[in-house]
């Protein structure tokens, strides 16, 4: 789950990592109310979206006086950002973050990831901070420092000053830095987050440390056991259709293409795709009804796969395991019937249960095809939607 | 590959009262696993078509001598479970559930590390391992296999069913077929695995099924380079995922490449890996890897 810079700076807060004064604007009408609250100038007033590359494509504002800062905000509230990272339909500015402006001296990198071939949380610094991570992590691999962390008890202090050394600091500075990086790792545990990112670190001439921006990316798996959490789950940051599937337990992604897809298992559900496009198809979506799927869930889900209005044509691709055929094959009947199918509908069933559902869907008197292999079933739904 | 599990092998079933459990336990026993007990706390004392259910792990293993469980305990309390099962004495720890916290998983392979635990995790999130013909602990159709030579590693479920079923239908049997999890953090790496297909004579070849994501598949082809002598066969899913978008298991930026399936596919294959370009030809890839005597038509 993806939390906004606002949020994440709150986290940071809690553990002792210096953030600037800040206050979230969460909709036009709060204007006065928050202005009232707020620091004195100067202020960036930052654009609150799922996506990086705010900066660049228009989404931070400087404001020096509240006439600025009225203007800055009115104008962010609303806008499409395209960035590197959203693709050409942009995503829309719906809250928005004003901060006291920082001056700052330097600025570092440092973020708490997983590292999953060592299984376990690894902290990453670099003096080299406001960069492109990715690229970094791709192109100057040596700029960077890492520290293993302890999933259980986090970094000593000893470790955290050692990694701040190996950044080239000394004096105040390492003391300032050396207390986020461990106070870093501290929140990345407490939270079970996935990722964690300061970028900027900014250090003022006095030698503290302040995080100038956050990126939180919290387990899902983990959600159960922060219910504060859940609250900060943005809904109108996520595609509505994956949403509405999330909602319903299936996992879904919007694609571009023509081809309907419902696999059972997120490897399968994958290779599906690919076999479309070997095909010369293209896939509309990726979706996953898992190995638990109830006949709801699988109709909920042909319904989601439907109002893609692109949508010419559904494979389905089912092997089942614990997911069962005939629960499969029912829960086809069932959505087809709803939504009163038209278009073509091909379906290969293999695994447990399979005569059963084979003879579900025969006896259902449904216009589908079937098909007994991957190819068969590739061929089929391409040709009929060609 | 009667290394991990063969037909005298003991399970016991951690979960086993939960609706998954039950299912599972009936279909690993009707397949001809030895399943010799269960575990839920609360239900010591019941049975379930006469397996005895017991309280503990402990009690389970003192009164039937299991060295293997296999694990449908909720999310929640499954790192739990799994730390149960490495106390009682359990060998082989094949972790069904899906859901598991991350960092619970970071914290287990970190115990078990410190520990010294000589025994071996498969999984979290993943389908089981099952040898054809002898041992099926996990939850994939029992039916689709076939005894033989080759070993199946793999990081999914149903596409792992897919290859399975396609090797089976050329007559090509498997020796152990493997789902090593979905998960981030998992229990046993390809790598792992790998070194006991090497030194297990019934395996002539392996076919290993990645995706998107990590670098399992990288460093796969690392230890196939410098220490495998038996044929490899690869395919990875998720050539069509966009990039940046998470797929289900999806992985992370960290490892320094970008994990994509162009990239793994490059890289398996430059070390001499064979790769299937579409999930149809999993099985005829994996025959061109085999001497003519162990292939029949379909």
């Amino acid at each position: 789950m993806k939390l906004h810079e606002y949020q994440a700076k709150a986290v940071l807060q809690q553990v002792g990592i210096p953030v600037p004064a800040g206050i979230p604007l969460l909709s036009l009408d709060d204007f006065p109310s928050v202005i009232a609250k707020l620091p004195p100038p100067a202020w960036v007033v930052k654009a609150q979206v799922h996506t990086g590359g705010r900066g660049k494509a228009g989404g931070i504002l400087m404001a020096k006086t509240n006439a600025e800062l009225e203007a800055a905000a009115k104008s962010l509230f609303g806008k499409k950002l395209v960035t590197a990272q959203t693709g050409p339909e942009g995503v829309v500015v719906r809250k928005l973050y004003i901060e006291q402006a920082q001056t700052v001296q330097r600025e570092l990198y440092m973020a708490c990831v997983l590292d999953r071939a060592k299984g376990q949380p690894v902290l990453m610094a670099s003096a080299q901070g406001g960069m492109d991570i990715e690229e970094l992590a791709h192109n100057r691999r040596e700029a960077l420092v890492f520290e293993p962390v302890d999933p259980s008890n986090g970094l000593t202090a000893e470790q955290a000053r050692s990694l701040a050394q190996r950044l080239g600091l000394q004096d105040k500075v390492l003391e300032s830095v050396g207390s986020v990086v461990q106070n870093l790792a501290k929140a990345f545990l407490a939270q079970d987050a996935s990722l964690l990112e300061i970028n900027p670190l900014g250090l003022t001439s006095q030698g503290f440390a302040v995080a100038m921006d956050a990126k939180m990316t919290i387990d899902d798996n983990a959600l159960f056991r922060h219910p504060e959490a859940q609250g900060w789950r943005d809904l109108a940051e996520e595609n509505p259709l994956d949403v509405r599937a999330s909602q319903a337990g299936v996992n879904y992604i919007a694609l571009s293409g023509s081809i309907g897809c419902m696999v059972n298992g997120a490897g399968l559900a994958m290779a599906t795709m690919d076999l479309i496009k070997v095909h010369g198809g293209d896939p509309a979506n990726f979706l996953d009804v898992g190995g638990g799927a109830n006949t709801q869930q699988v109709t909920e889900a042909f319904r989601i796969i439907l109002s893609d209005s692109k949508v010419k044509g559904v494979l389905v691709n089912i092997f089942g395991g614990i997911m069962k055929c005939d629960v499969i094959a029912n829960g086809i009947v069932a959505a087809a019937r709803d939504v009163h199918m038209e278009i073509p509908l091909v379906v290969r069933l293999e695994g447990t249960n399979v005569d059963e559902g084979r003879k579900i869907l025969q006896e259902s008197g449904l216009k589908l095809t079937a098909a007994k292999d991957l190819t068969e079933a590739a061929e089929k739904i391409v040709a009929a939607t060609r | 590959m009667s290394i991990l599990v063969n037909k005298d092998t003991k399970v016991i079933v951690q979960g086993i009262t939960g609706s998954a459990g039950t299912f599972h336990a009936r279909g690993c026993r009707d397949y001809g696993t030895q399943v010799v007990g269960g575990v839920t706390p609360g239900k010591g004392g019941t049975q379930i078509d006469q397996i005895p259910v017991f309280n503990t792990v402990k009690q389970a293993v003192e009164a039937t001598g299991a060295e293997s469980t296999m694990i449908f305990v909720p999310a929640r309390f499954a790192s739990d479970a799994i730390l149960e099962a490495v106390d009682a004495g359990i060998r082989l720890i094949v972790t069904i559930t899906e859901g598991i916290p991350v960092l619970d998983m970071a914290r287990i392979k970190t115990k078990l590390r410190t520990s010294g635990w000589l025994g071996r995790l498969i999984g979290p999130n993943g389908p089981g391992l099952i040898t054809p013909g002898e041992c099926k602990i996990g939850i994939m159709p029992g039916y689709i296999h076939k005894p033989g030579s080759v070993g199946v590693l793999s990081r999914s479920g149903t596409l792992t069913y897919e290859a399975v079923w396609q090797l089976t239908q050329r007559g090509i049997g498997q020796s152990t077929v493997i789902g090593i999890g979905g998960d981030p953090i998992i229990g046993s790496s390809f790598t792992d695995l790998l070194e006991l297909f090497e030194k297990d004579s019934q395996t002539e070849a392996v076919l290993l099924i990645g995706e998107i994501g990590g670098r399992a598949e990288e460093e796969a082809a690392e230890y196939f380079k410098k220490k495998m002598s038996k044929p490899m066969a690869a395919f990875i899913a998720g050539q069509t995922a966009p990039p940046g978008r998470r797929m289900g298991h999806a992985g992370a930026i960290i490892e320094g490449g970008s994990g994509t399936a162009a990239e793994k596919m490059s890289t398996l294959e430059r070390a001499g890996i064979r790769v299937a370009k579409s999930p149809e030809d999993l099985g005829d890839t994996v025959a061109a890897l085999l001497p003519r005597k162990t292939q029949k038509s379909s």
